[in-house]
């Protein structure tokens, strides 16, 4: 064993662990444990997991990243590494900065010798939570005893930590929860020596009432905050846990969520009800978005207000299916027959997953159109924390509009944004819409002629024209002007901003401009653009054929900016910080 | 919500919208004609009236029914029928179209409409043909039959239809024929107050492409139209409806199937009056908030 040395003496701003293990072994409760304490503590925190592709374990990593101040990103190397198997041990010991510190489960790992410089800490896990616990509760409860001793060593509140864990396992049989106190009593009292003096910082975070939850719980709530109550969907992996949740909460609030027998069914369901009057969401991943993409198109040309959601993953087909991508931009925008114009929207966080469904279901009303929302498998199931939102601002409570439709109604005007009249609301001239979508006059009837297919393609086109003309400016940080712009669009915002920083202590002029709605696109960007000698792009997907990513190619042909080039990166994992520095520097050295 | 009953009782003449586009003599015609004559007789109001269809030339059939109307995609207006029925219990929704639409591209959501039971009346022009593009073969044109794209005659095997829709668990499952009105007027009646997924098959000859396909069905042209003896038949027996099913083309006319199971409307509601229930006084603000408390 390497003795432990060199240990901060102040207390520790920021700390990186990685748990690496088998997935059954629960190492994503002791993240979600520690994610929720550092949201009650003012902590930030975010954390970043694999999961294999497999039903049944198989190796994983949960990595938490905790912070006194803001937390951007999972943390590119660990300061702490909890190895639970020989295998996680020889697969991530790698991941550990020089200088960190190794607990292994000595009961299963043996040490190997390192040339770099690395403090080694052997716990029998197994054994010494089995005899915590007593008896046969073979390795259950063995996450927990770590969770306890890694509350030692960073002097987490070790109240707050106790009562989580009894709000997690109170509902469940009792000896449940004593097990779990007994062994994170255990791991809490494990003499771990030296390193016993590694303090964190209390948080900087002023607000209160802190929320600690992954992305597609965010996105499923911002939907019910946004108004709505009906949808439909069908399993995949990661956008299932969106319908799962909505199941079983719409109920509550009067409304329903179904699952169907495919896509096509799924978006069918909620086109109908959005028909009926409601506004309704569809969601899926990748394979899933092809498939209903018919029925988007329909749904741009009934102008129908509708929300889709897609969580990317790793593609094309059914590709990576648990690793993080960003290569279905092309297809949310364009993916349909014919000119199908559509909003598109990304959010950066998961804080943002909830105000970005809240925007779409706002588009979505207003605009009469369907919204895509462009989530990722990294913000879906990662954990942060952040300030509860305030629903006095951001609640829309649903309406059912049945009034009378007089005579002067159309369901389709030209020069005017269509609003429906749904079944049970009264013609009172007689006449009842037909919703189509078969190209159509005002009035809803089939018409194949050629002026009036044009004009009407117009009106479609025309309202996201107006939408663009309102929306806010983007995010911004960093310089004004100068060598480097980076744009960015969803979940590689922290990262990215990091990074920016990082560049600008170096001494270069930097900014980041990071995009919520990527289609439309304001207005101005380039006028932006111009102000910078390189504008990079990073982005999780191909540079293609042509050399450039989905939104580099979109800002390109935007802006006919030729400085505008795109750092791509498809390893299914997030891009480190580390990684867009260079990427940074490389461009400036063009 | 507007809620003014109409000052004069309901008319077929008020129903009527477009004049069909369909060709002459086409079976559809009589649908329609049927379709009117039950929504007048039952006095349904027109707003609270939906016509949902798929795409092909029976699919048409919204525009030409002064009701709300939703004209979809090929194959899906049963899901989307479903996703109306369900979040709008208050609303009559029928869906039209026709074999392609319902038993070959939209196969897959008939069998999951029929399975949730959900509360709707379906009826399926069925000509043995794809109208819309011209002849081509349908999921139900007879071995040997020519067509576009069976010029030396059909090769794979006709579905049974009544097979079919009894074996996915309809609820209501009844066969007609285009050429007899009064049978077609109380086949869509019964199916109309059938509480649940209600689904009739219509024989409904498509006089361009496949002229005289049901003349075996029509006692005027020779043929035999025969029904199913309900005093004899078990409606309920699943095994029994099969049974008479097996004896296809033109086969019996009538009610093969019916019986009265619990809806997807009414399971979901429950579920929603139930869930509602457990918090009485809150609003949905207050609900959001709580569940935001439970993630601090
Ligand atoms: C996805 C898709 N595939 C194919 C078509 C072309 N199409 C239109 S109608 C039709 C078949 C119609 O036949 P059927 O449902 O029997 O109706 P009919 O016209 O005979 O009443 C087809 C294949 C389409 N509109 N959409
Ligand atoms: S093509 Fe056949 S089904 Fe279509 S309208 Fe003409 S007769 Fe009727």
């Amino acid at each position: 064993m390497t003795s432990a040395q060199a240990s901060p003496p102040e207390a520790l701003r920021n700390a990186v662990i990685r748990l690496a293990g088998y997935s059954q072994d629960g190492i994503q409760s002791i993240g979600a444990f520690l994610a929720q304490l550092a949201g009650s503590t003012a902590q930030d925190v975010m954390t970043y997991m694999t999961i294999p592709s497999t039903i049944s374990g198989g190796p994983s990593i949960f990595q938490v990243h905790l912070g006194s101040g803001k937390v951007l990103h999972p943390g590119d190397e660990a300061d702490t590494l909890v190895a639970f198997y020989q295998d996680s041990y020889d697969n991530h010991l790698k991941s550990l900065r020089e200088g960190g510190i190794c607990f292994y489960d000595s009961d299963q790992v043996k040490e190997l010798n390192t040339d770099r410089e690395i403090i080694h800490i052997g716990v029998p896990f197994t054994s010494a939570a089995i005899e915590a616990i007593g008896g046969s509760a073979k390795d259950r409860g063995k996450n927990i005893f770590v969770l306890g001793m890694l509350c030692a060593v960073y002097k987490l509140d070790k109240e707050k930590l106790t009562a989580i864990i009894s709000r997690k396992f109170g509902g469940k049989k009792e000896d449940i929860l004593r097990n779990a106190l007994l062994a994170f009593d255990a791991g809490y009292a494990w003499p771990v020596h030296d390193i016993n003096h590694m303090p964190f910082a209390p948080g900087e975070n002023e607000e209160a009432n802190r929320l600690s939850t992954d992305g597609n719980t965010m996105l499923s709530l911002g939907l019910i905050a946004g108004g709505v109550r009906f949808g439909a969907g069908y399993p995949i992996t990661p956008w299932s846990s969106i319908m799962e949740l909505l199941r079983s909460e719409l109920p509550k609030y009067g409304g329903m969520f179904i699952q169907a027998e495919d896509e096509l069914a799924a978006v069918a369901i909620a086109i109908g009800a959005a028909y009926s009057g409601h506004l309704a969401i569809t969601g899926s991943s990748g394979p899933g978005l092809s498939l209903k993409s018919e029925a988007i198109g329909y749904a741009c040309m009934a102008e129908i207000p509708l929300i889709v959601v897609n969580i990317q993953r790793g593609g094309p087909s059914t590709g990576l299916p648990t690793s993080v991508e960003q290569s279905d931009l092309m297809q949310a925008i364009y993916g349909s027959h014919g000119d199908a114009p559509r909003v598109v929207l990304a959010p950066r966080d998961v804080q943002d997953c909830f105000y970005t469904a809240i925007e779409a279901c706002r588009i979505a009303r207003e605009y009469s159109t369907p919204v895509i929302i462009l989530s990722d498998q990294a913000i879906s199931s990662r954990i942060e924390a952040f300030p509860e939102p305030d629903l006095e601002k951001h609640w829309m409570e649903p309406t059912l509009d049945l009034s009378d439709r007089g005579a002067d109604f159309k369901p389709y005007p030209l020069g005017k944004i269509t609003r429906h009249s749904p079944p049970g609301a009264r013609s009172t001239e007689g006449k009842y819409p037909v919703v189509t979508g078969l190209e159509h006059d005002e009035w809803g009837h089939p018409s194949s002629n050629p002026i009036n297919h044009e004009s009407m393609s117009a009106k479609r086109r025309e309202k996201l024209i107006q939408l663009a003309n309102s929306l806010p400016a983007p995010d911004f940080f960093g310089d004004e002007q100068g060598d480097l712009l980076f744009v960015g669009w969803g979940s590689t915002y922290g990262p990215i901003k990091e990074a920016t920083d990082q560049l600008r202590a170096a001494g270069h002029k930097v900014g980041s401009l990071h995009l919520r709605h990527i289609h439309p696109l304001r207005n101005g960007l380039g006028d932006i653009f111009h102000r910078y000698t390189h504008i990079l792009v990073p982005e999780m997907n191909d540079p293609g054929i042509y050399g450039h990513g989905q939104l580099a190619t979109l800002l390109r042909s935007v802006t006919c900016n030729p400085n505008i080039r795109s750092l791509n990166k498809i390893q299914g994992i997030t891009f480190r910080v580390k990684e867009i520095v260079d990427g940074a520097l490389k461009t400036l050295a063009l | 919500m507007s809620t003014t009953p109409p000052a004069e009782p309901l008319t077929k003449k008020a129903l009527r919208a477009d004049h069909p586009t369909w060709c002459p003599a086409c079976g559809d015609f009589a649908v329609l004609a049927s379709f009117f004559n039950v929504v007048e007789k039952l006095q349904i109001p027109h707003e609270k009236i939906v016509c949902v269809a798929g795409i092909g030339c029976s699919s048409r059939f919204p525009y030409f029914v002064n009701t709300h109307g939703i004209h979809f995609i090929h194959g899906r207006a049963l899901p989307l029928a479903t996703g109306i029925s369900l979040s709008r219990p208050d609303l009559h929704v029928f869906v039209f179209g026709g074999d392609g639409d319902g038993y070959s591209i939209g196969g897959n959501h008939l069998t999951h409409a029929a399975r949730k039971n959900v509360n709707l009346s379906y009826v399926i022009m069925d000509n043995y043909v794809y109208g819309l593009t011209k002849n081509q073969t349908s999921p139900t044109t007879p071995i040997g039959r020519k067509s576009k794209t069976d010029p030396r005659g059909a090769m794979d095997r006709p579905i049974n239809p009544m097979t079919q829709l009894v074996a996915t668990g309809a609820t209501f499952v009844a066969r007609t024929h285009a050429a007899q009105v009064k049978h077609m007027n109380e086949m869509f009646e019964r199916a109309i107050l059938h509480p649940g997924f209600a689904v009739v098959e219509t024989l409904s000859e498509c006089t361009m492409f496949y002229p005289g396909a049901f003349d075996s069905g029509n006692p005027r042209k020779g043929g035999a139209f025969d029904l199913v003896d309900e005093t004899t038949q078990d409606l309920t027996s699943t095994a029994e409806a099969l049974k008479l099913a097996e004896d296809n083309s033109p086969g019996k006319f009538g009610v093969y199937y019916e019986n009265k199971l619990p809806t997807k409307n009414e399971n979901e509601w429950a579920w929603v009056k139930d869930a509602q229930s457990k918090s009485p006084d809150l609003s949905g603000k207050d609900l959001l908030r709580k569940r935001f408390a439970s993630m601090r």
